[in-house]
């Protein structure tokens, strides 16, 4: 039971923590015999990428280069590159295990996470590349002043950034520490190290490489595994779901149940169960994940990777595509692990539980599929999906601190390209020494509410200002700046309220706030804010945002003066 | 931003009727296909919420329940309507937007 804790807390780490898995990251994860095939494949691996971040070091010489990759990359890649960001290790090991422990609930995570990219499209997309340049800010502050909206984007930028990346290090730490038996010290210095490297040199584009890298990776060995899964079961679904509903009704009946409890627990791996508790954490959690994805400000920056507004729609309709059929993938997988490992006494300890903590649910998998070569391959997969993932972090926060706050805010717009480049690549720098710092810092906290907190941030304070500003007339400096603040405070303090936190982690005690999710009060926050706080200005400031507005749509809808694919 | 002696076209197309219509029909086609995933999803979190056994009631006389058709449905739902929208904008938007800039002089504009 501990055991199964301890996975289950290590593979919400990345993932959102709902009330069912904030139980706390007690217990670390088990450290395994070292893995040589893993390493010699993540040798390989680091190899290639840092050769790719060496050619791209030498076309990186403008700030064009380092944000956007020269504004380059095809809609194609770009897909690629977005769906990497969002397949972490822990979509991909905490999904499936999730399915392994009980069935139906991880098909929930799947479409929540999902269903916020045909809205970033409908709605954001095209305008988004129109009136942008290297970061979400360029279009947020469009038509205000620059310097309070610029900064609001920043801070919450490095706000939502810094969340996201303290889970991704904690999890990175314990993860390969799992897969490859390093120690947790060592694993999160290797990867605050070659994070570094491939952004310090390397910029958007090797970032944007190392990611596609990684991407057509994870999903060629996720398809294998789902492939040699149905294979097994003759390529049926049907098959698959009755053999899982088996072995569930066994282990059950193994365990004492009665053979109608056992028939019933067999059942329930069909259908939802203990993931949503109420109707308001329900749709709370959903509208954090909808509307979060359309407010990340790693996802975002791609946008201005791509020529123009025509390859971000197809950025975007490969992305979904990829993430879809990812997370269709994960789905047969958590089901073959089921069947194929659940069953297998050699992936189990004494009590039935996973050996080396739940999340390893598709890792033995991939052992009881392809033997050590394809687990050795896995693990490394994994490996490079958290490096990947932290590289794209940072480099969206480096761009919000040299180019939102130095460049636009200190300098007014007056810093030479090479002057926001050196700035750029400091603050990389800076980050991955903190990164690391909190990597080890945060070692054995409870960090599981961090990517929540995160999707929370971006839902209430970045997506309503994006939107307002993008498509309502009537909204003014004043109302961006402080509404969007308003957002982004009432998440923080709710989520700090919340059972995840004010319980799991502080243990002070019942929540004062009762919802897994702030998203359903502070995303309203935020967007009643601005509109009231923008309704109430009669600043000389707030006539000339208004006035901004048409010529400001005129080039969202045209791409009339969008800034061209390399300025050098 | 790049002010220039382009406003005076911008303000041309601005009015222009073609741009009119078509920038509302892209926007209503956005807004409905916005509307479509969202009460989808919302649908299937009440539904999951309130009628936890209905979605895990099977399907046919298998163990294949009522939840798997409508959870992957729901992620087959958001990649085909995220290929309506870029159908439509890149074959008909896109062309009709196009000779509209050109007709104003923005030939640099389009590719």
């Amino acid at each position: 039971m501990k055991a199964w804790l301890a996975a289950l807390a290590t593979a919400s780490i990345m993932l959102l923590p709902l009330p069912a898995f904030a139980a706390a990251l007690e217990g670390e994860a088990q450290r395994q015999p070292v893995n040589w095939v893993a390493i010699l494949m993540f040798v390989a691996f680091v190899g290639l990428t840092l050769w790719i971040t060496k050619a791209a070091a030498a076309r990186t010489r403008t700030a064009s280069d380092f944000y956007t990759a020269g504004g380059g990359i095809s809609g194609f890649q770009n897909g690629l590159a977005m769906a990497g960001d969002y397949m972490s290790a822990a979509s991909f090991l905490g999904i499936s295990a999730q399915i392994f422990n009980d069935g139906y609930d991880g098909l929930i995570y799947s479409t929540g996470f999902l269903v916020g990219w045909p809205i970033l499209l409908f709605l954001m997309a095209e305008r988004l590349r129109n009136l942008g340049r290297f970061t979400f800010a360029d279009v947020a502050s469009y038509r205000f002043a620059q310097p309070p909206v610029r900064s609001f984007a920043a801070v919450s930028t490095l706000l939502v950034v810094s969340f996201y990346l303290i889970a991704q290090m904690v999890g990175a730490g314990q993860l390969i520490k799992l897969l490859f038996g390093l120690p947790y010290a060592v694993a999160v210095v290797i990867v605050g190290a070659l994070m570094m490297l491939y952004v310090l040199f390397g910029g958007m584009r090797a970032t944007t490489w190392v990611q596609i890298i990684k991407a057509v990776l994870l999903l060629g060995g996720a398809s294998f595994m789902a492939l040699m899964v149905l294979a097994q079961m003759g390529f049926s679904l049907e098959a698959l779901f009755a053999r899982a509903v088996e072995v569930k009704r066994q282990a059950a009946l193994s365990g004492g149940a009665t053979m109608a409890e056992a028939a019933e627990r067999g059942r329930s791996i069909m259908a939802p169960g203990n993931f949503i508790k109420d109707p308001v954490s329900a749709i709370s959690f959903g509208l954090a994940l909808m509307l979060g994805t359309a407010g990340l400000p790693h996802i975002l920056m791609r946008f201005f990777t791509v020529p123009d507004a025509k390859e971000a729609r197809k950025s975007v309709l490969w992305a979904t595509g990829w993430i879809g059929y990812f997370y269709i993938l994960t789905f047969i997988i958590g089901f073959g692990a089921i069947v194929l490992v659940g069953t297998e006494p050699s992936y189990l300890d004494g009590e039935g539980a996973l050996r080396g903590g739940g999340n390893m649910a598709a890792i033995h998998l991939a052992h009881a599929i392809g033997g050590n070569a394809f687990l050795g391959f896995i693990s490394a997969v994994a490996f490079a999906t958290i490096l990947a993932v932290v590289a794209g972090l940072t480099l969206s926060a480096a761009s919000a601190v040299s180019h939102d706050l130095y460049a636009t805010v200190f300098k007014h717009g007056r810093a030479g390209s090479a002057d926001e480049l050196r700035v750029s690549r400091l603050t990389t720098l800076a980050l991955g020494a903190l990164a690391v710092l909190l990597g080890l810092v945060f070692e054995k906290q409870n960090v599981a509410f961090m990517v929540s907190l995160a999707f929370a941030l971006a839902a209430s304070g970045n997506f309503p200002v994006l939107i307002l500003s993008l498509l309502w007339s009537g909204c003014t400096t004043r109302g961006a700046a402080w509404g969007g603040t308003i957002g982004l405070l009432t998440a923080f303090v709710l989520t700090l309220l919340s059972p995840a936190v004010w319980t799991a982690t502080f243990d002070l005690g019942p929540a004062p706030f009762p919802y897994s999710s702030a998203a359903i009060f502070s995303v309203p926050a935020g967007f009643l804010s601005i509109w009231l706080i923008s309704l109430l200005d009669r600043s000389p400031r707030a006539a000339v945002d208004k006035a901004g507005y048409p010529a400001q749509r005129v080039r969202a809808e045209t791409g009339i003066g969008a800034f061209a694919a390399s300025d050098h | 931003m790049s002010d220039g002696p382009d406003e005076q076209r911008i303000a041309a197309v601005a009015a222009d009727p073609r741009y009119a219509r078509l920038v509302a029909r892209r926007a209503k086609i956005g807004w409905l296909l916005s509307a479509i995933i969202f009460f989808a999803f919302v649908g299937y979190l009440l539904l999951i919420a309130f009628d936890k056994a209905l979605l895990g009631m099977p399907v046919g006389p298998g163990v294949t329940s009522i939840g798997i058709p409508v959870g992957l449905g729901l992620i087959l739902l958001a990649i085909a309507l995220t290929g309506v929208y870029v159908a439509y904008a890149n074959r008909h938007h896109d062309a009709r937007m196009a000779a509209l800039l050109i007709d104003h002089g923005f030939q640099d504009r389009v590719a």
